[in-house]
């Protein structure tokens, strides 16, 4: 089981079972839906802007557990962050999730998110792990049209 | 010509049959996935291939490869007959009374294309009203969607109970003179429903209503009689039944055939062109434009043989055993919840573990070497009845063993087990 437990770490289970900022924020700068015709998951983003920067990102919706820890740790990693620091950290965990490699030459910043490093194994998961990201994305743009994975 | 309506019968029908052997005849079988024996159990999705497939393709490039019907040539004469054969058995297959009745499609879903958009074009009008039932295939909802876009002609749906049972006295209801066409499957994908054909055509005919009847998890799984469902179409996929991809099956009654507008225009759908008229060709090529899945029909030919020499009441047989142990046995983790329990069921195990997702599940599973189908298996309304977004569906066929169904139970427990 050892290379399950590449996938399936800890961290990842833990955020499953008791995913972190679930829920709405309240009077939105941004929304967005994201949709993995794949597998049927569905999510929504919220967050509320101070200026350029973050203040908060809450999410809901069902999936399965790749995309709910990813779900729950982003709102974790994008608290703070400027709209020019989400989109670098989005490259960079995009790249960990499909570069075979070791996570630390991606430089600084990454945190828990390295946590996902076991998935760039698991190609047909990606597009799981990426959802919550292309949807946050649409958020911080304020996008009506729902994002798909596909 | 006419097809000689008793089916092959195999003389050993009574034996059952030997999986050890019949797992010899598909060479995958035996590679690893992760280090461990493969267990396939994603036949629903499409099935493997028997040697005897294999080397049909292959013989056909090795020894005869032309085009067909217009060569003189040695080669052309000989792939025309192979590709032709394989019309004949796949008459033969589903008992049709002329082998000009069978076309030969891409799969399924062209087939089903075909019809809506040539017998549907002119047969539909607005205020005209089509049935699905709630079990279709995404093939078999869409291009009845986009007819009626073209038509202004009404979808309408037949209900399933929570077992997945389709509720005739629903679809009864239904029916009315402004009913046109009844497509539905004879099993389903997603759950493994089987639904009385016979009784719902004979109903649509008493409204004067067409009815077209999805076959692609049908015809491998037990002996098809088109005549006895007296369906006015049915359609057939090849890969589903151990046949190559790209080639499938539509029958039609002649008289409905003749009488539909080309799908495709292009060769070998014409019996002469010139810039002022074109004469389309005699069936089955008026709906065959263009050089065909030469090499996929003579495949299908050889899967028919293959199927038909085990003996189809002997699979049956068979996958019912199969069915019935694998149920028991995923029915005993109490985390586990079967969707679809239907009376009568083909070979498709639809689960979901409470708090998991499907997800999850096949990719634990693959990592034990099982391979099983996840998501909404391009039946959403189906998922959507059943108020699951996914599920996870194993579909078993004649050769997979009971010890295989014991690895997907052990593979379902590690899965409870890393999620606990």
């Amino acid at each position: 089981m050892s290379e399950l437990g590449d996938l399936y770490q800890e961290l990842i289970l833990d955020h499953n079972r008791s995913p972190r900022n679930r829920g709405k924020v309240e009077d939105p700068d941004g929304c967005a839906q994201g949709y993995n015709p794949l597998c049927g998951d569905q999510i929504s983003v919220s967050l509320k802007m101070d200026g350029d920067r973050i203040e908060s990102v809450k999410f809901e919706g069902s999936g399965c557990a790749i995309s709910t820890a990813s779900a729950s740790l982003m709102t974790e990693a994008l608290k703070g962050k400027t709209r020019e620091e989400a989109a670098v950290l989005f490259e960079k965990f995009h790249k960990l999730l499909t570069e075979v490699g070791d996570p630390d030459e991606l430089g600084p910043g990454m945190g828990k998110l390295k946590v996902f490093s076991g998935v760039c194994q698991y190609p047909a998961r990606v597009k799981c792990a990426t959802l919550a990201w292309h949807t946050v994305k649409a958020a911080i743009e304020d996008k009506d049209e729902p994002v798909s994975t596909e | 010509m006419t097809v000689n309506p008793s089916q092959t019968v195999n003389q050993s029908e009574a034996i059952p049959l030997d999986v050890n052997r019949i797992r010899a005849d598909f060479p995958i079988l035996s590679r690893t996935v992760n280090g461990k024996p493969l267990v396939y159990l994603d036949n629903a999705a499409t099935t493997q291939k028997p040697t005897k497939v294999i080397d049909a393709v292959k013989n056909v490039y090795e020894s005869m490869n032309a085009n067909i019907h217009r060569g003189v040539h040695r080669l052309s004469v000989e792939t025309t007959k192979a590709y032709e054969n394989a019309r004949l058995q796949a008459a033969r297959l589903i008992n049709a009374e002329k082998h000009t009745e069978i076309i030969f499609v891409r799969g399924a879903t062209e087939g089903i294309n075909l019809v809506a958009q040539t017998f549907g074009r002119k047969q539909v009008g607005e205020g005209d009203e089509i049935i699905v039932s709630n079990l279709e295939h995404h093939a078999n909802i869409v291009p009845w969607q986009i007819l009626c876009e073209q038509t202004g002609a009404q979808l309408k749906v037949v209900p399933v109970d929570d077992d997945g049972n389709v509720l005739v006295d629903e679809y009864r209801k239904l029916l009315s003179d402004k009913t046109r066409i009844v497509a539905m499957l004879q099993s389903s994908n997603a759950l493994g429903t089987v639904v009385p054909v016979e009784e719902i055509t004979r109903l649509a005919h008493e409204y004067g209503a067409k009815v077209l009847i999805d076959g692609s998890q049908s015809v491998q799984h037990n002996a098809v009689d088109v005549r006895a469902i007296d369906c006015d179409f049915f359609v057939f996929s090849g890969h589903k039944m151990y046949a190559p991809s790209g080639i499938g099956v539509l029958y039609g009654k002649e008289s409905l055939l003749l009488d539909m507008p080309p799908y495709q225009g292009g060769g070998e759908m014409i019996k002469s062109v010139t810039f002022e008229q074109t004469i389309y060709n005699d069936l089955p090529h008026k709906f065959e434009a263009g050089t065909p899945n030469i090499e996929g029909a003579i495949g299908l030919g050889a899967a028919i043989e293959y199927l038909q020499g085990i003996g189809l009441s002997r699979i049956a047989a068979y996958e019912k055993e199969l069915l019935e142990y694998a149920t028991a046995q995923l029915s005993k983790i109490p985390e586990v919840r079967l969707i679809g329990t239907a009376r009568e069921k083909v070979s498709v195990l639809s689960f979901v573990v409470e708090g998991i997702h499907p997800h999850d599940i096949g990719t634990i599973l693959d990592q034990e070497g099982v391979a099983i189908r996840t998501g909404h298996h391009c039946a959403q309304p189906t998922m959507q009845r059943f108020g699951v977004p996914a599920t996870a569906r194993a579909s078993m066929c004649f050769y997979n063993t009971k010890e295989e169904i014991d690895r997907l139970v052990e593979a379902v427990q590690t899965v409870i087990k890393v999620f606990a």
